[in-house]
């Protein structure tokens, strides 16, 4: 029977490098749908990596906000220009040189600000959650709606300002289109449609042409 | 057993790739959106790690915020995007200068 703590190591390795190379594809790729579907999978595999943290809330806002909203939008956006791919991958090996360059050193920086050995020794511990006594969703809830309730408000109008700024960017007046207009329709009496006219029952016999063309024939 | 290093060598590792990725594409705003959306993913990582290795639910509610932010900044990103294109009719960087900066 294979120890816990090992397989959990294994999960996380396999998922880390699933991340990796999907983050690796999406710089590189040449065609832009494919990138956004290695975006997907890199954002997949780091909620399962969250999972492994014991993060659940956030690893299925991760799929549901980003997979879900988030990637499709950018899905849409990118089926929906046409994009001359060609002309945009001019300078990608003139530039790949300054790039590799400035992440390796950049990494080599990070690894040994972190100090990988001195960190090492600092495992997961008990889950804080279980440990009060509750779900990762109640416990990231609590904290949610009590201690940051303002901050929580303010992302809400941040999210609200965000679409109506989005939908006003986007909208366009064209010209020469005949628009329905809903409040003109509402708003309409009987009276400026239909013309009511009072007028006799039957009609005078007008007998002069009819005895014109009976003595004709 | 998995520890902290593993989380934080991970977050360096996606955002130098995503840093990478902001030099050699340097021409497609697409791809250059979605490298900080990746960048933005990195440092998610980071807080989500922090946050359970540390006991303290501040940081799973920093990256909760992150993601509002990030979603907004996506969409707004990609309206000004679509709003580029219908008047350029390019989505290369090179050819977006009229600001003559």
């Amino acid at each position: 029977m294979i120890d816990p703590s090992v397989f959990q190591l294994v999960c996380f390795y396999a998922f880390a490098a699933v991340t990796v190379i999907a983050a690796l594809s999406v710089i590189t790729l040449r065609n832009s749908v494919q990138a956004v579907l290695s975006l997907v999978l890199a954002f997949f595999s780091t909620a399962c990596i969250w999972m492994l943290a014991e993060a659940e809330f956030l690893a299925i806002a991760l799929i549901v906000v980003y997979v879900g909203a988030v990637m499709v939008l950018f899905l849409f956006v990118v089926m929906m220009l046409d994009i001359d791919q060609e002309k945009l991958r001019e300078g990608f090996v003139k530039y790949l040189p300054v790039g590799l360059i400035v992440a390796v050193v950049m990494l080599v920086e990070m690894l040994g600000l972190i100090g990988v050995r001195v960190m090492h020794t600092q495992t997961m511990g008990v889950n804080p959650a279980t440990a009060a006594g509750m779900s990762n969703t109640a416990w990231l809830g609590m904290a949610l709606y009590t201690q940051y309730l303002l901050p929580f408000e303010v992302a809400a109008l941040i999210l609200t300002v965000g679409v109506i700024a989005a939908v006003a960017l986007t909208l366009r007046q064209r010209t020469g289109v005949r628009h329905q207009q809903a409040s003109e329709q509402v708003a309409v009496k009987a009276s400026d449609r239909v013309r009511i006219i009072k007028m006799a029952a039957e009609r005078p016999v007008d007998s002069q042409p009819a005895s014109a063309q009976e003595s004709k024939s | 057993m998995i520890t902290l290093s593993h989380y934080i060598v991970l977050g360096a590792i996606l955002f130098c790739i995503s840093v990478a990725g902001l030099f050699i594409n340097r021409k497609n705003v697409i791809v250059l959106l979605m490298a900080i959306e990746l960048m933005l993913l990195a440092v998610n990582i980071n807080f989500v790690a922090f946050s359970r290795f540390n006991h303290d639910v501040a940081g799973q509610v920093f990256v909760f915020f992150i993601l509002t932010v990030a979603a907004a900044e996506s969409a707004i990103g990609l309206a000004i995007l679509v709003l580029l294109f219908r008047n350029r009719s390019t989505v290369n960087v090179a050819e977006i200068d009229s600001m003559k900066g």
